[in-house]
């Protein structure tokens, strides 16, 4: 009996692996001819390639973007291979620093110790933020028969400091006239991992919130109360699945699940709904570091029309000098692709925003003396 | 066998006398030393080997935990024990493992609870109850179970499960809600919906060794308590369970260092909120593996420690849980491997 058990859990063992490698060789055989296919021809002649190998690290809100803009280098570029791993922003700053990795994807700047470390690696030149990407994040909510919702930043920071707890809160109420809100428990959904959605969102909330948000911001969410959920797909199912809840993340996440997002008031006192071109608004006016070290201070008072306010920015790190040569090429040579027009609108699709023109000629300028 | 006629008459004194006390491997060896020496002794150092790295591999783990979580421990502004809050990454850190401590327990506790009996039933009806086809069937259905990657579970526990949960969580708060427990301002993902989820990942690891220790038990004892005028639930009862006890508590306790390990399904399940919370309908609560999964990405020097010094408390209270079972196996052994 054990023996005949244990036969039959051969089989379908040895069909399982047969099934699985038949499989395997379908999906190569289609993406192989499937980027082949593909590979625009516009791209190809603006990119100037160089040969070899580099892999980077860090941010996952840039995942997306990178993926889309190896895809497109390599396949204008044979012999370029170029590794990205989204361990998370901190992660790969601590690999940038230890030599682990030709560059960084990083949702903030370094900063203090982080700067002298990544610079010191970086010797004899000094390591770079080079922003990079933009995207809008959105605030998507779940109550049933609400469309439209508008919001200010200082009643955003009380709902999720916890100081406003119902939906029919006068705040709210004065901000949204017309709608009918329920009298519920408002729900109040964050990351629980580190995120660099948490930091840009956080930043915004300590910028405008004043006494409603007395809380660092950071990677990790420092308010009390609330649901917190892994990842930007955690949070939207999350939302999607609770009655009278709220949370954040990038806005293609709420577009996929065809969530509500609220229309948030910028300084110029409109309520605008989420976009990319609202996003690059946003981030237009915000103040960029001297030198060749492109911090950004973000100006959450700009009274630009139509700017969208809550926004993170993703950087790329890399070494201005101090690279082995064959790596320094590579690295410039894929940054010079990113920061160009073309790779800019090509991740549009992906819910991010083209960088401001001040920003990007900055970007560009900076690059070009990388070596 | 091909033992030589005289070593074979000189152990059938010692053997018939003393045959309980003596399972004679060593004679065996002595009696046979010219022919199998070196293959006996290549395989008792292979052996000996795995158990020594076995044990070394241990003391290595506890030591890279003791070493990278000291600098953290040493920087904490917090009580490492006492403090609900998890900010290492913060200037001061503080943090401390009391919240996500509670819910590893609790949450391994209630999937205990539902997983268990839920796990020996299963077997007792594989072994006892079942006929022979459906018996095979259903062992294999449920060591399939054990196949399904924990990321999958985790994500049917937050997009399936938790959702459709709501109402036995909201009747359980009208009916029970004067208990502490099971009172709550809001319910969602849970420690219950948490337990629920991580009782069905461990349940086929109990049903089958469960099921593997049922059918250790000889039928004599099966049949002398049939014969003896038991029904086939009396027979369970004073044949099967008996006997089988220390095996289903090893099982458990295997079940139980899962469901306290279990990283990403809890991870998407739990709402990850630092604090202790007695009301196990509403959506709080964190564990320590979870909090590892959630933390670890982003987490500077400090912060890895942190995560590192609260692998090192699950490690030990893994530990001791698995030495209190060791010691109710010890304990039983006596009473039930009696006869066999």
């Amino acid at each position: 009996m054990l023996v005949k058990l244990g036969r039959r859990q051969a089989a379908v063992g040895a069909a399982m692996v047969a099934l699985l490698t038949v499989a395997a060789c379908g999906t190569d055989d289609n993406s192989d001819s499937g980027g082949s296919g593909t590979k625009p021809s516009g791209t190809a002649s603006a990119i100037a390639c160089a040969k070899g190998s580099i892999t980077g690290s860090g941010s996952s809100a840039q995942k997306n973007a990178v993926d889309e803009w190896v895809k497109a280098y390599q396949s204008a570029c044979s012999g370029a291979t170029i590794n990205y791993q989204s361990t998370g922003s901190s992660t790969g700053r601590q690999q940038f620093i230890g030599k682990q990795v030709s560059f960084a994807g990083s949702d903030s700047a370094l900063k203090d110790q982080q700067k002298i470390d990544a610079d010191a690696r970086c010797a004899p030149g000094t390591a770079v933020d080079l922003p990079m990407a933009v995207g809008p994040v959105s605030l998507m909510y779940n109550i049933s028969g609400v469309k439209d919702l508008q919001l200010s930043g200082p009643t955003l920071a009380k709902i999720f400091a916890g100081k406003i707890t119902k939906w029919d809160d006068p705040a709210i109420k004065a901000e949204n006239p017309s709608a009918s809100l329920p009298s519920a428990t408002i729900a109040t959904v964050h990351r629980s991992d580190g995120s660099g959605t948490t930091d840009n969102f956080t930043k915004f909330l300590k910028a405008v919130g004043g006494a409603d948000w007395t809380f660092d911001s950071g990677s990790d969410w420092k308010a009390p109360g609330g649901q917190g959920a892994k990842g930007s797909d955690g949070v939207t199912s999350t939302v999607k699945s609770t009655e009278n809840s709220i949370g954040y993340a990038e806005l293609s996440y709420a577009e996929n699940a065809g969530l509500s997002t609220v229309k948030v008031k910028n300084a110029a006192g409109e309520y605008v709904a989420p976009s990319t071109d609202g996003a690059s608004l946003g981030l237009s006016t915000a103040k960029i570091a001297d030198g060749d070290d492109l911090k950004l201070t973000f100006d959450y008072t700009t009274a630009t029309k139509g700017a969208y306010p809550v926004y993170l920015v993703t950087y790329e790190i890399a070494c201005t000098k101090g690279l082995p040569a064959d790596q320094a090429a590579l690295v410039k040579s894929f940054l010079t692709y990113t920061a160009s027009d073309a790779a800019q609108t090509a991740i549009g699709d992906l819910g991010y925003a083209p960088l401001p023109d001040a920003v990007a000629t900055k970007v560009r300028a900076v690059i070009a003396t990388l070596s | 066998m091909t033992t030589e006629p005289d070593s074979s008459a000189d152990d059938a004194g010692p053997r018939g006398t003393a045959s309980a006390t003596d399972p004679t491997p060593a004679q065996l060896v002595t009696t046979s030393k010219a022919k199998i020496g070196a293959a006996d002794l290549i395989f008792k150092n292979l052996t000996r080997t795995a158990g020594i790295g076995l044990l070394v591999l241990i003391a290595a783990i506890a030591l890279f935990l003791v070493l990278r979580a000291t600098d953290a421990l040493s920087a904490n502004t917090g009580n490492f024990f006492g403090t609900q809050e998890w900010f290492p990454n913060q200037t001061p850190p503080k943090f401390g493992v009391a919240a996500t401590l509670f819910g590893t327990i609790v949450t391994a506790a209630i999937a205990m609870i539902i997983a268990v009996p839920v796990a020996v039933g299963i077997a007792l009806f594989i072994t006892v109850y079942a006929p022979r086809q459906l018996a095979s069937v259903l062992g294999y259905v449920v060591d399939l179970l054990a196949a399904v990657p924990s990321v999958v579970y985790g994500l049917w526990g937050l997009i399936v499960l938790a959702p459709h949960m709501k109402g036995t969580q909201l009747w359980l708060n009208d009916v029970l809600g004067w208990i502490p427990l099971f009172s709550a301002d809001a319910v969602g993902r849970s420690f219950l919906v948490a337990g629920v989820v991580l009782a069905i990942m461990i349940l086929p690891i109990v049903a089958a060794l469960s099921r593997e220790v049922f059918l250790q038990v000889p039928n004599a004892h099966r049949e002398a308590a049939l014969a003896l005028g038991a029904t086939r639930w009396e027979m369970i009862r004073t044949a099967v369970l008996p006997y089988g006890r220390p095996g289903v508590i090893s099982a458990s306790m295997l079940g139980l260092g899962r469901a306290m390990g279990e990283t990403i399904a809890v991870a998407l399940v739990l709402p990850a909120s630092f604090k202790i919370s007695v009301h196990w309908l509403e959506p709080a609560g964190n564990t320590i593996a979870a909090n590892v999964a959630n933390g670890w990405g982003e987490a500077n020097e400090i912060g890895r420690g942190a995560l590192i010094a609260s692998g090192l408390v699950l490690f030990i209270v893994t530990m001791v849980v698995n030495m209190i079972a060791r010691a109710i196996v010890a304990r039983r052994r006596d009473f039930s491997g009696s006869s066999a």
